[in-house]
């Protein structure tokens, strides 16, 4: 009978044990008899919630300073010394978060998911950048983003790429902002944080392929200057086409364009138009012809992108952690000695059905479908307009910046033998 | 031609801001008001909802990743696939719960003949635990954070073989608060989510830190 007990309880301690390892006391709290003080258990503070408010507010000023230096005072030197102050407190104070770059993400999960609440900083992050280039310019590139400060300090030796090759190259900032909309909207994964190349210098800790990704762009970046701004980043994509509406924006000469062709090659980052003085280089059926043929290419190229999206959508979706979940369930190891993996073991314990996860997976990957779509539609649409950009030719007779690639670093001032009236 | 092109400008910056100014107006307004609670992910799916009335459910705030020890299944990603190195998710001693046993199941390899410090028998790889005599029969273990590594190999011990009063932490000196945990992304039992930077710790037998702050 004893022994009978014995086992019933010894079941019952391992079964609870099972349940829940957790809130047994096991073993009484021992009574102490020579004055032992239990030490509390530490808990330090997360940073004070006061300090994003002072992000939020040199943000702010950082981003008035600039835009004034480039418009009114019109100083290279004041844009530098801006730029190395952002590198120091976005940079390495702040440690690369909270960034604009990334705040896309926070505001597409925002969006797309009612239960995510979207911080304050992260939100005002997004939005006053592009407010301030839909009036000034790209003026956060020039001297507040501590992406740019960064390879701005390191573009020594910058070689002219070509037109052609910058617009081509150009794409793909699309790619890479459709793709971390996909990811985030769906709540699957943060991918521009993930892949960030510089967060891990001013860290002083990252993994190995980090600091090897950063030490790439940061060579490549003395003969390609701003490579990740050019050709990467999808912030930049947004500010690139706010900028193309701004209000204002950074002139080469403070008066009239006298030719001089002085600052043709002072733009590390080809963001200098030369004029196009003959003003209709084809006939006029030609033209009409490229309408027609860019009319009928686009909406032609959106679908056959859309299409081919489509089809891309289980391997889009392969990364979701739901539908890898379902995957694994529905797949075991066939080899039976391999232990089961820990999302299975967590599974298991969390004791969800089955058929929940399934549901989860099919609704995440209908999700991706639709996503496939209309993320090859827009990739589509960016085709369609870089053909048609390369077709047509704007006629302008002055030496300008071009308002959507120009970081408004203001370099091509210093170059301008006009100076100010 | 000048001007029909400025007209054109004007049009499409007044576009995108109202856009924008409609976007952040749909998220502010989600984020003061609304009928169902706003941190319905962050409070742990505390189901009050409309009753809650916590200041953090009318604003917006900072928020921080948490581990919440009932779900871990102790696996040991945390120690691989922190952006940091070591992982700023360690292993945290709750006091209040521990037995101070001689034999304790965290601190000594399960399969371990004698009770002594040395390394060989310690479960933590990296020796972070500090054994200290207090009184007979009882020790007192502490955890050296610069060591420890967030493997939950101690945790694992302590739950199984004692009161579970090792637990795994975010430690927010250490964390970096990425936008993203990429830890989180890696965690098998879905184990992370975002929290009001006011109540940051998830401890077992023990209440929130902030619960008598008000």
């Amino acid at each position: 009978m004893k022994k009978a007990l014995a086992l019933v309880l010894l079941v019952f301690l391992f079964a609870v044990q099972v349940m829940n390892s957790y809130g047994i006391q096991r073993f009484p709290k021992p009574e102490f008899e020579s004055g032992y003080v239990q030490p509390e258990t530490l808990m330090p503070d997360p940073r004070a919630e006061v300090l994003a408010i002072m992000d939020i507010a040199v943000l702010l000023v950082s981003l008035s300073v600039v835009s004034w230096l480039v418009l009114k005072k019109r100083s290279r030197n004041g844009v530098f010394w801006m730029s190395l102050f952002s590198l120091a407190y976005f940079g390495f104070y702040r440690e690369g978060c909270v960034c604009a770059i990334g705040s896309i993400q926070n505001v597409t999960l925002a969006l797309f998911d009612t239960s995510y609440i979207i911080p304050l900083s992260a939100l005002i992050f997004f939005v006053t950048p592009l407010v301030y280039t839909l009036f000034f310019g790209r003026t956060f590139c020039a001297g507040v983003c501590p992406f740019g400060a960064m390879q701005d300090l390191v573009a020594f030796r910058p070689q002219k790429l070509g037109s052609k090759l910058n617009a081509v190259l150009g794409v793909i900032p699309y790619l890479y902002l459709g793709l971390a909309v996909l990811y985030a909207a769906t709540g699957t994964d943060f991918i521009i944080c993930r892949y960030d190349p510089f967060v891990g210098i001013w860290r002083l800790n990252a993994s190995f392929g980090m600091f090897v990704f950063a030490g790439i762009l940061l060579i490549l970046g003395i003969f390609i200057a701003r490579p990740y701004c050019r050709f990467l980043c999808p912030y930049g994509v947004l500010l690139n086409w706010s900028s193309r509406f701004s209000r204002r924006h950074l002139t080469i000469t403070p008066s009239d364009c006298i030719q001089c062709r002085l600052c043709e090659n002072s733009c590390p980052y080809d963001a200098i138009d030369i004029p196009v003085t003959v003003k209709n280089p084809e006939d006029k059926r030609t033209m009409a012809r490229k309408l027609i043929f860019i009319i009928i290419l686009i909406p032609v190229l959106i679908f056959a992108g859309g299409w081919t999206g489509s089809r891309l959508y289980e391997s889009l979706a392969g990364v979701n952690a739901k539908v890898q979940l379902a995957k694994q369930i529905v797949s075991p190891p066939k080899d039976s000695n391999q232990p089961e993996t820990f999302e299975i073991q967590a599974f298991k314990s969390s004791g969800k059905q089955q058929s929940l996860a399934f549901a989860e997976a099919s609704a995440m990957l209908g999700k991706f479908y639709l996503g496939g779509w209309l993320l090859g539609g827009f990739m589509g649409l960016v085709f369609g307009g870089l053909i048609a950009g390369l077709m047509i030719t704007k006629h302008h007779t002055d030496y300008i910046p071009n308002k959507g690639t120009c970081f408004s670093c203001a370099r091509c001032i210093d170059y301008c033998p006009v100076k100010m009236p | 031609m000048q001007n029909r092109r400025d007209f054109l400008n004007l049009l499409c910056r007044g576009t995108l801001l109202t856009g924008l100014a409609a976007a952040s107006g749909v998220l502010v307004y989600r984020s003061v008001k609304g009928g169902q609670c706003k941190l319905g992910t962050s409070c742990n799916n505390c189901q009050k909802s409309d009753s809650c009335n916590l200041p953090e459910a009318d604003l917006f705030r900072q928020t921080v990743w948490q581990l919440d020890p009932k779900k871990c299944i102790q696996c040991g990603r945390c120690a691989e696939n922190c952006v940091m190195t070591p992982s700023a998710v360690k292993a945290t001693h709750v006091y209040a719960m521990c037995g101070y046993c001689d034999l304790c199941g965290g601190y000594l390899k399960p399969d371990t003949k004698t009770i002594s410090t040395a390394a060989e028998n310690q479960l933590c790889p990296t020796s972070a635990i500090k054994r200290k005599f207090v009184e007979d029969p009882f020790y007192q273990y502490t955890i050296d954070e610069a060591l420890c590594i967030g493997c939950a190999k101690c945790v694992k011990g302590c739950s199984a073989f004692g009161n579970g009063s090792l637990q795994l932490q975010v430690r927010h000196d250490r964390c970096k608060n990425c936008n993203q945990c990429s830890i989180a992304r890696n965690c098998p039992s879905e184990a992370f989510s975002r929290v009001p930077a006011n109540k940051p710790y998830l401890l077992q037998g023990i209440e929130s830190k902030d619960e008598n702050r008000g």
